[in-house]
């Protein structure tokens, strides 16, 4: 008998506080082995954000900063100039990255700064209760948006990888999802790529993961990754968007 | 050619019931038990038929809380 | 060691050179830009490095990043920039990192003006974030001690593992005077094993963070801060004094305006007035003992700022606690009191009595 699948010695062994069939738990473990399967563990230095994984820093077995809301890539941005032969990333949700870390993320991409962000867009604002977050859809329902978002006082929902990804800096573009064990195991590929991407020096890498949230989306863990695949992926298209020549 | 066969075996105290793994197995095997709960207070996930275990790994995959492990015999 | 004149904000680059500092976050904001500029030329040259920001909220989380990772680092701004560093200064605060903050004031509230003010006070000495926690704020009166202040700042910030803020103001920044850079002993300072530098498969990972979400448990932090800032009072206090045990009146004035409260000084001495003064040069720790140390005779203290309402003048009161009169001549907007106005008002007080 080999073991062909068991927990990686990148998270710690504190339990995720996330909700029953809330994503993040799956994108830490993917984030948590690409850093043990590219050997950038013992180096490796994360920024967690404000949001439902703001206890990040609990569960990734590296040395870890907590950051204000939106500002981990200006955090990042410090721990990289000061580290450079480090492993540094961001893992940072849709409140953190789209709304008031916008400014941020945008310059650290335009600076071509060398650290890796990991984007988990789960259209809503998880940790405060479900409000309306830049990237929930239209006709979405939010705690903000009771009557469900609408395009002429909010706006249509922000695509941030086809924007980031017009920026020269960013070399490394990609949107995934985890809403089925096919789709994870490409999400899988990307982040290990984006990681890669760093570790050549090539510049600044964003992997965003279209993600679930059940609790605030009002399904079921089982529902919710139906939802995504039926409404999210249609408005935030899978795919890479720029990636270097060659990623080895 | 033999059938790949697999053995799991789930840390059922961080199982939180959420289903995923149910809805992944591509032989139906996992299921919630119902008839007890763990120490979170879930109905864990389980197996009854290991025998027909492919070693797919979909449910490992899709757990957000690791709560299992996969070997292939 | 040889003098160099130099301008206020570049010698504030070469202080942090001198100090070790390699790492600067800053963004432009008129008076201090000279500073960013120093730094954009001269840290290139030692492999160091200069990152102009976008913003100075994004200055200052770059700052947390680099001193979280354990290096020397700072940045600097003025008024309205070092506002909106206060989220990240709380931040720095609450995880305990050092580093160095300059902020060369302008006029406010607001945008302003762009000339000298010293209506940052409160901002710098009462925290200036949210929750409950205090600065080291060091007020230079001339370029020689911003040097001097800016080198022993980097000291004290790895010392007690807390940011320093130097407060300075415009004239200071843009004004050039004489600077030598003189050698000092090796300060025994405490190893940053904290730092987050990589595991190396070597010990537990170190968190930088002020998240404390058990209530019991940041009450406890925030003891371990109170006793820290305990002990920064106890040790880091500095002023100046001059005449206090003989003085009629005395005058209190930080940084540039002290230098114009000394020739007023001068002028009524000539004419047989006996003027005392103080001169925080630590604003927090404030330096209260050097107030209960004039003469009980004497007939109160002038407070005199480049501030509106005044604002270290809450201080001076505190510091009496009721045991004289206070009594203030501010400016403000940009505009600098002048010494004959400041004579002027010793002479209102005193009513005519030398």
């Amino acid at each position: 008998m080999t073991v062909i699948f068991e927990k990686t010695k990148g998270l710690t062994d504190k339990t995720f506080h996330y909700c029953p069939g809330c994503t993040h738990g799956v994108i830490h473990r993917l984030v948590a082995e690409a850093m043990v399967e590219l050997g950038v563990l013992e180096n490796a230095i994360g920024v967690a954000p404000v949001g439902c994984s703001v206890l990040a820093y609990n569960y990734f077995n590296c040395d870890m900063h907590e950051a204000a809301h939106g500002r981990a890539p200006a955090v990042a941005t410090g721990i990289k100039r000061v580290h450079p032969n480090n492993f540094v990333f961001t893992y940072q949700g849709d409140g953190d990255l789209a709304a008031i870390g916008t400014a941020e993320i945008v310059h650290a991409a335009h600076r071509g700064e060398k650290f890796s962000t990991v984007f988990v867009n789960n259209a809503i604002y998880g940790m405060t209760g479900g409000q309306m977050a830049p990237t929930t859809l239209v006709g979405q329902k939010a705690t903000t948006a009771p009557y469900g978002r609408d395009e002429a006082t909010a706006g249509r929902p922000i695509r941030m990888s086809e924007m980031l990804a017009t920026i020269d800096g960013a070399v490394f573009v990609e949107r995934v999802a985890v809403n089925t064990p096919a789709n994870i195991r490409k999400a899988k590929k990307a982040i290990l790529e984006c990681f890669k991407v760093q570790l050549e020096g090539k510049g600044f890498g964003i992997v965003e993961v279209l993600s679930t949230c059940p609790t605030n989306w009002g399904l079921t863990p089982v529902e919710s990754m139906k939802w995504l695949g039926d409404n999210m992926i249609p408005y935030y298209p899978l795919g890479n968007f720029k990636k270097p020549e060659e990623v080895k | 050619m033999a059938k790949v066969k697999g053995n799991v075996t789930f840390d059922e105290d961080l199982c939180k019931g959420c289903g995923l793994c149910v809805s992944v197995c591509p032989v139906n095997i996992i299921s919630l038990d119902t008839g007890r709960i763990n120490k979170k207070g879930y109905y864990p996930a389980a197996i009854e038929e290991m025998d027909k275990c492919i070693a797919c790994t979909n449910c490992a995959t899709v757990c957000p809380d690791l709560v299992i492990t996969v070997e292939r015999l | 060691m040889t003098k160099v004149l130099m301008k206020g904000n570049e010698a504030v680059g070469a202080a942090a050179i001198a100090a070790g500092c390699k790492y600067f976050f800053g963004y432009p904001i008129t008076p201090q830009s000279e500073v960013p500029e120093y730094l954009s030329r001269e840290l290139p040259k030692i492999g160091g490095v200069f990152v102009q920001a976008e913003s100075e909220v994004a200055a200052i989380n770059m700052v947390y990043g680099a001193s979280g990772s354990g290096a020397r680092v700072m940045t600097s701004s003025s008024s309205p920039g070092i506002a909106l560093k206060q989220e990240g200064i709380s931040y720095l605060a609450g995880a305990e990192l050092p580093c160095i903050i300059v902020d060369m004031a302008r006029g406010g509230p607001g945008l302003g003006s762009i000339q000298a003010a010293q209506g940052d006070y409160f901002l710098a000495t009462r925290g200036g974030g949210n929750g409950d926690y205090r600065l080291i704020v060091l007020a230079p009166a001339n370029v020689q001690e911003l040097v001097d202040l800016i080198i022993d700042g980097f000291d004290l910030a790895d010392l007690y593992r807390t940011p320093v803020m130097i407060l300075g103001d415009g004239m200071i920044g843009q004004m050039m005077e004489p600077v030598e850079f003189k050698e000092r002993p090796e300060k025994n300072l405490p190893v940053k094993d904290w730092a987050t530098v990589g595991t190396g498969g070597k010990r537990k990972p170190n968190i930088i963070n002020s998240l404390f979400l058990e209530a019991e448990l940041l009450e406890k932090h925030n003891h371990n801060l109170q006793a820290k800032f305990a002990r920064i009072r106890e040790n880091e206090k500095r002023v100046e004094t001059y005449n206090i045990e003989d003085a009629d009146l005395v005058i209190s004035a930080y940084g540039t305006t002290s230098r114009i409260a000394k020739t007023a000084i001068s002028k009524l001495e000539k004419e047989g007035y006996k003027i005392g003064m103080i001169r925080p040069i630590s604003l927090y720790p404030f330096p209260n003992e050097a107030f209960e140390k004039i003469n009980p005779a004497c007939k109160g203290v002038l407070t005199v700022e480049m501030s509106a309402g005044g604002q270290m003048i809450d201080d001076v009161r505190l510091s009496l606690n009721g045991s004289m009169p206070t009594y203030y001549h501010g400016r403000s907007g940009g505009m600098v009191p002048t010494p004959e106005e400041i004579a002027n008002k010793v002479k209102e007080i005193l009513g005519g009595d030398k």
